[in-house]
């Protein structure tokens, strides 16, 4: 108990200390989660609208394999990646083996099909509303896309930050192709898994409570901007 | 200068009419919804489209604008009969009015970026007046779905009128109104019929049809039951179904 508790007030003195390697690895962890996430934008979010808007064959083929796609085991994703980038693998010439940038790989194949499917149910939702009366106006397949986009803009960014908060507590795939080296692809996951099985649980406990805040503030901002957009009839 | 519009959709109006309605079917899941539906039209007037539900009103309603596909017969505006071409001069207004989750204003601009008109003075003075015409120059900035039922209402007329449409259908646009708003709307109906817009309208209400209607088109079962001159149909129906509606008795589609 003596332990914890000690372990508890040292994590505290390095958050407020503003600790050099905790900082170091939260400012990484941001940066290959934000990347990450931003990819995972551009093409989750183009193709969640396409499928709300265009009813094709095999459609649901698409759908069923994007749902199956959101519950990717992540250690697995590792793997596939570490396979290919491994030098032995077809993309291992370019030596992104335990870099950021795999790291960033894994996340992206993650979280992409998480965003995808939950844009197109969002969308769907929106465009069995919005469809005669954009068809009345004459508005094509792409645009009825492009406005639905715009006009879920609310409910996108949660679908998105539900996104980067899957991405921050992710650990499997990001421990396979990055490696956990020091100061290179350490983040917070990888270094609390480390951490804890050192027994340095101070470290550990300062990147958990890091990692609960951040959480926290996520969550906090999906609410107020379902709020908002709510009170504002944009919703 | 109104004049002078006016003529002109005049002009354009008459081009695609009479529109001819051939042996119009519509099969859903191996049902058929609309059988062998068989209608002429001529370019005057307000034509009225009634029957109990499920007489098929709203789906030929849908399948004139191309909003649905039709399964057989033909559809033609003045032998011309390719829809696609006929939907840049239509409009629709539903019952319950789809309003972009956008202000009043963004809501207007929104039908003139996809209609295709960039200058922004034209845009201005279409806008304007559409704000005018619907009377919310003082919700402009206002999210358009905090608006009041009869208020969204006249702004979706203000939209479906805005690009100034040959044709304009409207599925029972009064349905879920109260007296003034259906007075407003009704208004704004014979202002748009005035200028040159012929307009085909779905209503159960006998006095809307009266006050608005020159023609109506009896519809049961998915064909046309009786078609003519409104009061000649209201006060001498020929046959038992329309009978039964025009003296107020309940119809419904399993009685037929």
């Amino acid at each position: 108990m003596t332990d914890i508790s000690e372990a508890f007030a040292n994590a505290l003195h390095l958050i407020i200390s503003a600790d050099k390697d905790l900082v170091e690895i939260i400012l990484l962890s941001l940066k290959v989660n934000l990347i990450a996430v931003f990819i995972s934008c551009v093409i989750g979010l183009s193709i969640g609208a396409l499928l709300a808007v265009y009813k094709f064959k095999g459609r649901t083929i698409c759908l069923i394999t994007l749902s199956a796609l959101m519950g990717l085991p992540p250690v697995v994703v590792g793997l596939i990646v570490y396979i290919f980038l491994s030098n032995s693998g077809p993309l291992g010439i370019l030596g992104l083996l335990y870099t950021p940038t795999a790291m960033i790989i894994a996340q992206a194949i993650l979280i992409t099909p998480i965003i995808a499917a939950l844009t197109r149910q969002t969308l769907e939702v929106m465009h069995n509303e919005y469809y005669e009366q954009l068809k009345s106006l004459g508005v094509s397949k792409l645009a009825m896309a492009k406005t639905l986009l715009w006009d879920g803009r609310y409910q996108l960014i949660t679908v998105v930050l539900a996104g980067f908060g899957r991405a921050l507590a992710e650990v499997g795939a990001v421990m396979i192709v990055g490696g956990n080296i020091n100061h290179l692809t350490r983040i917070m996951t990888t270094a609390i898994a480390l951490e804890t099985s050192k027994g340095n649980l101070s470290l550990a406990l300062g990147l958990g409570i890091i990692l609960i805040i951040m959480s926290f503030i996520v969550n906090g901002l999906v609410y107020a901007i379902n709020l908002t957009a709510e009170r504002q009839a944009y919703a | 200068m109104l004049n002078q519009s006016s003529n002109q959709k005049m002009s354009q109006k008459h081009e695609l009419f009479p529109l001819k309605v051939e042996n119009l079917a519509l099969e859903v899941n191996g049902k058929k919804l609309i059988n062998n539906l068989s209608f002429k039209l001529e370019a005057n007037g307000i034509t009225a489209l009634m029957g109990p539900n499920g007489a098929g009103k709203s789906l030929t309603l849908r399948l004139l604008h191309n909003l649905i596909e039709k399964t057989s017969g033909t559809i033609s505006w003045n032998n011309q009969t390719n829809q696609k071409l006929i939907q840049n001069a239509q409009a629709m207004v539903f019952q319950k009015p789809v309003l972009l989750r956008r202000s009043v204003i963004e809501n207007l601009r929104y039908n003139l970026h996809v209609k295709k008109i960039p200058n922004k003075t034209e845009q201005a003075n279409l806008i304007e007046e559409a704000l005018t015409r619907a009377g919310l120059k003082g919700h402009a900035n206002n999210p358009a779905r905090l608006l009041s039922g009869g208020e969204q209402q006249k702004l979706a007329m203000a939209r479906a009128l805005m690009t100034k449409p040959s044709i304009l259908f409207l599925d029972e646009p009064t349905a879920s109104l109260d007296p003034n708003s259906t007075l407003v709307i009704e208004d704004l109906i014979k202002e748009a019929n005035d200028q040159g817009t012929k307009i085909i309208l779905i209503t159960h209400d006998i006095g809307q049809a009266k006050r608005l209607a020159e023609e109506i088109l009896f519809l049961t079962g998915g064909k046309v039951c009786e078609q003519g001159k409104t009061l000649d149909l209201i006060n001498n129906p020929q046959t038992k179904q329309a009978k039964q509606y025009f003296s107020g008795e309940i119809v419904t589609e399993n009685q037929k």
